[in-house]
């Protein structure tokens, strides 16, 4: 008979990867030239860590029902946080740039838009598992987009373009996890899709020509298909305008998401300096503690969002494939418990967790090799960073408790 | 909700399954694409990214004297340089610097210079630090972030002033010497010989530089100096044994009467330069590491170019050693034999069509025959003797002797000797009804339109100590540069030693005479229309089989007589040894009556005045390169 305690698997990778993000944090505080933030952040980290398990023992005793119960008063008070650190919120940290923090007495406390991950993470789930049925149509799909818009659009504001992002992930996530029909998601997405590729007309002419034709064999709403069809062209439209609104630093960086090469010094720098990183690894890596890039102060933020830079420099192509493989374990192993949760409500919040870390992990790891342009993402488990860590360590809580839940319904055996 | 039930939910995990899957399969791609696949490049941009290479100067090859004493070598030494992320950073750094070892401003925007050019590699700050400077600066390394303090080879003359024209100086390589490639393989930074047999044999001399790498971090400031990646040592240049006689060269170099400028050539009659000597001159040493822009200046602006090298790039009216020239080639011709008298004896001066050429000796010499001529240096005689061998024949003559054509000897910046090739000349110079018949008198006695090099002289009388051949003049290897036969037959050869010898003996250098040792020689007054005019001599001992030619050319020396003490006394200390010479001079300089008669304009000149007839003639002197 076992014992009915929290998913083992689930705490052993966990583990696992708390304990590498560690190895590495303290890694990358060893350098040749003082860099004061990354110095000795792995203390400071297990802090972290020691509140994050305290709040993640207490995030496994809410039951589902409470939060259920307590997704609403908590989605609004994360927008009305959002809201107030749009007026008085400041730039900490490697964040300088956005006003992403709020400051109590003079102290940095958070950042808000953690919190408003879980609790939008929350709210859609008790939107969703409401529902007699799955969104069968675009018009059914504007709550959930507008549950998951508006606190977006305040990231977007601060400007954080990489936790807007994750809203994004999070909503896409578990709408499919609701039953949505991938055409409908497919639908729901395309206008961006049509603003990316309206820089030359040849791929947006190309795009609209796919789109109709799918539209034709899916046959959704007239209405609906014709709202998506202009949608699009008024994106194709607007591109170039909205181009020419955004500041030269998010032109740059998109610019170098294409070519780092444009601008070596200043927003390439980053790209470059990371890929270099990684690139100098090769199958072993330079050795723990000795990546040159690190040490010399080439590579920014080697603590935050580029440590998975300082893995690929030091242990080599056999180091990133191990942590990815454990994300992979990570992630299958919350797939499985989302796929095994009592009840729809649990069921949608665990895969809300999921899609909430995969956007982090697939952002914050392809920026390091410029698959995704770069947008300052924490890696879970590895970036120095506390309201990161907290939040992260309550959504995990909480699918503890669905796991747990799950156990004593019955799936003890597996 | 009907979507979760079991199997629907079954369903939709495998679908996200695919996806994170797909995602993680995505994700290790690229990392093995950029991990493994371009592996090298990204190695390669982050060994450049923190390694910066320092050239390691190799050590010069020493420079021999034919006995095997230095004249040049390379001891070692330190250079100091800085390297810094940002033009006010480094200038910050070197304000600094200067408190801790003073800098001039020059040197200041040297540096400065210096990194522009190269940013990513140390600027060099002093080529030739001492070690008391070196370990005042490692005192305050602290204050100075990029402070890079090595080793480095140093080059030292010993003979310092004594040998500067015939060694050269050493230098960093410029921007236009790069530019048009004078010097094969060099790079910014490389040491590179500047003149002399330094610039000659440079790339025997040189070696091949080595390189060691720095450590920096992301904003240029130095990390680690030792150790960052392995070193490519430097390879040492090959020594150059040459055929100078160094106690030769600083003997000429002791006697030379201070203020006069000059040069002293002495060489075998085979072509072995033993000294070459030109003065005034420059210490080398002052090269080595950098010049200071103010001592640059002042050896610039010195109104006795002391850059210049008077042995090889100035070139002089040969006067009375050209005679023979003259002489040689109406031997050749069968004109005259040695005995032969001319049939206007000497009278003072020799009347020409309207004009009359003066002989330097108003009182005249009488008849004299060859050997009297040569000895007494008899114009009248040679104004005959010239008009003799026809204008044709005198200028063919002087173009097969060599005296259009620089002597090859391997060292740089020989200038071309200027001898006309034809009456061309003398029509595009004075138009083609100019110019009278009165220029052979002229050019037969050394002086017209003929200029040469001391080290073309000294090339033509090899031929007449030697076996009627030149020998071309060399210092480490022949070249194969032409050389012109006389054509003489032996005993015509003998006569002219035996003239020569009897200059030394009885004639205008008899004050030069040593009675254990037979010189032979010709005096020579250049005319200077600045002032006092040059004074050459060139001689050869011992007369009977010469071992020595020294030549030498005393700028406002008077006359050849005043020179032909220095160049004797030269040859007893080559031949005699340096006991027989003593520490004072034992001959007695005096001012001798061998006065070169002022050159007479060939120019027709319409009515007037005798006075005008002698213009002043402007002697090239070329600019120093």
């Amino acid at each position: 008979m076992r014992s009915l305690g929290p998913d083992r698997p689930l705490l052993i990778v966990i583990a696992l990867l708390v304990l590498f993000g560690l190895l590495m944090l303290y890694s990358a505080g060893q350098t040749d030239v003082p860099v004061l933030a990354a110095e000795g952040a792995w203390k400071r980290q297990l802090i972290w860590l020691g509140a994050g398990v305290i709040l993640a023992a207490l995030a496994f005793r809410l039951s589902p029902r409470l939060l259920e119960w307590a997704a609403l008063p908590l989605y609004i008070f994360s927008l009305g946080l959002l809201a107030v650190t749009l007026v008085i919120g400041r730039g900490a940290g490697t964040a300088a740039s956005s006003k992403s923090w709020i400051f109590i007495g003079g102290h940095a406390i958070g950042q808000p838009a953690e919190l408003a991950k879980i609790a939008v993470v929350l709210m859609l789930a008790r939107y969703l598992s409401g529902r007699r049925e799955a969104p069968a149509s675009l018009r059914e799909l504007i709550p959930p987009c507008l549950l998951a818009g508006v606190p977006a659009l305040l990231v977007l504001k601060q400007p954080d373009l990489g936790s807007a992002l994750v809203f994004g992930g999070i909503l896409f996530a578990m709408l499919y996890w609701a039953g949505v029909k991938p055409s409908l998601l497919f639908m729901l997405g395309s206008p961006v899709v049509s603003l990316l590729l309206a820089f030359t007309i040849w791929t947006w002419v190309t795009w609209m020509a796919i789109l109709l034709t799918l539209m034709m064999i899916w046959r959704p709403y007239v209405a609906e298909a014709a709202g998506v069809a202009v949608l699009n062209a008024v994106m194709g439209f607007v591109a170039i305008p909205i181009w020419r609104r955004l500041e030269p630093y998010q032109q740059n960086r998109l610019l170098t998401f294409l070519n780092p090469e444009v601008d070596p010094q200043k927003a390439g720098y980053h790209a470059i300096q990371s890929k270099v990183a990684i690139g100098s690894g090769g199958w072993f890596g330079n050795g723990f503690l000795e990546g040159p890039q690190k040490r010399l102060a080439f590579l920014p933020a080697q603590h935050t969002d580029f440590i998975f830079s300082v893995v690929g420099e030091e242990l080599g192509f056999l180091g990133v494939f191990a942590a990815l493989v454990l994300f992979l374990i990570f992630f299958l192993v919350l797939l499985r418990i989302a796929r095994r949760a009592v009840d729809p409500f649990s069921s949608l919040l665990v895969f809300g967790v999921t899609g909430l870390f995969g956007t982090h992990v697939f952002e914050n790891v392809g920026m390091t090799v410029n698959l995704m342009p770069i947008t300052g993402i924490p890696l879970p488990f590895f970036s120095y960073g506390g309201s990161f860590l907290l939040a992260s360590s309550i959504s995990l809580g909480l699918v503890l408790r669905a796991a747990w839940d799950a156990r004593l319904a019955g799936y003890v055996d597996v | 909700m009907k979507e979760f039930h079991s199997f629907r939910v079954h369903e939709r995990a495998t679908g996200a399954r695919l996806v994170i899957v797909g995602v993680f399969l995505l994700l290790v791609g690229a990392f093995f694409r950029t991990q493994v696949l371009d592996y090298d490049r990204f190695r390669l941009r982050a060994e450049s990214n923190r390694l910066r290479p320092v050239p390691l100067q190799p050590a010069r090859g020493t420079i021999y004297d034919r006995q095997g004493q230095i004249i040049a070598e390379t001891v070692p030494g330190y250079s100091v340089a800085l390297l810094a992320s940002s033009t006010d950073s480094m200038r910050q750094v070197l304000d600094r610097f200067n408190k801790i070892v003073p800098l001039d401003t020059d040197a200041v925007e040297t540096v400065l210079n210096r990194y522009l050019v190269a940013r990513y590699q140390p600027a060099l700050v002093l080529g030739n630090a001492t070690r008391e400077q070196v370990s005042r600066l490692e005192e305050h390394r602290a204050s100075l972030p990029g402070l890079v303090i090595q080793s480095e080879p140093r080059r030292v003359y010993p003979s310092a002033r004594a040998v500067s024209h015939l060694v050269g100086y050493v230098g960093e390589v410029t921007q236009a010497d790069l530019d048009n490639s004078r010097y094969a393989n060099a790079r910014l930074g490389t040491v590179v010989g500047r003149s002399g047999l330094e610039q000659e044999y440079d790339d025997t001399l040189r070696g091949i530089p080595g390189v060691r790498y720095i450590e920096v971090d992301a904003r240029g400031r130095l990390v680690r100096e030792q150790g960052a990646a392995p070193p490519l040592p430097p390879v040492a240049g090959r020594s150059l044994r040459t055929t100078i006689d160094l106690p030769l060269q600083q003997f000429i170099d002791s006697i030379w009467p201070p203020g006069i400028s000059g040069a002293m050539i002495a060489m075998t009659p085979d072509g072995q330069i033993r000294a070459l000597y030109s003065t005034p001159s420059y210490d080398p040493n002052s090269f080595v590491g950098g010049i200071s822009g103010s001592e640059w200046r002042s050896l610039n602006t010195d109104p006795t170019l002391p850059l210049l090298n008077r042995a090889l790039q100035v070139r002089y009216p040969p006067g009375s050693p050209f005679k023979l020239a003259t002489a040689a080639m109406a031997l050749k011709l069968g004109l005259i034999d040695l005995h032969t008298h001319m049939p206007v004896p000497c009278r003072g001066g020799l009347q020409f069509g309207n004009r009359y050429f003066k002989c330097w000796n108003k009182n005249g010499h009488g008849s004299l025959d060859l050997v009297g001529a040569i000895a007494q240096s008899c114009d009248v005689y040679f104004y005959q003797l010239g008009l003799r061998l026809q204008l044709h024949a005198l200028l063919e003559g002087g173009v097969r002797l060599g005296f259009r054509d620089r002597t090859g000897i391997d060292l740089v910046n020989e200038v071309s000797p200027i001898y006309p090739a034809s009456t061309a000349y003398y029509d595009k110079t004075y138009g083609p009804r100019g110019w009278s018949n009165a220029v052979i008198l002229n050019l037969a006695i050394g002086q017209g339109e003929n200029t040469q090099t001391l080290i073309n002289m000294l090339k033509f009388y090899s031929a007449l100590a030697g076996s009627g051949k030149t020998a071309t003049p060399y210092l480490v290897h022949p070249d194969s540069a032409a050389t012109f036969d006389l054509g003489l037959t032996a005993d015509q050869l003998e006569g002219l030693r035996t003239a020569l010898i009897a200059v030394v003996e009885r004639g205008t250098a008899a004050r030069s005479r040593r009675a254990d040792l037979q010189i032979a020689g010709k005096t020579g007054t250049a005319q200077n229309p600045h002032g006092k005019d040059h004074g050459w001599f060139i001689g050869f001992a011992p007369a009977e089989k010469p071992e020595i030619i020294v030549g030498a050319i005393f700028e406002f020396g008077e006359h050849g007589t005043v020179v032909a003490p220095y160049v004797v006394r030269a040859i007893s200390r080559y031949l005699l040894g340096p006991d027989t010479t003593g520490t004072k001079p034992n001959i007695r300089i005096i001012a001798p009556e061998d006065s070169a008669p002022r050159e007479v304009e060939v120019r027709p000149a319409p009515a007037a005045p005798t006075d005008s007839l002698l213009v002043p003639r402007v002697i090239p002197v070329p600019p120093p390169q």
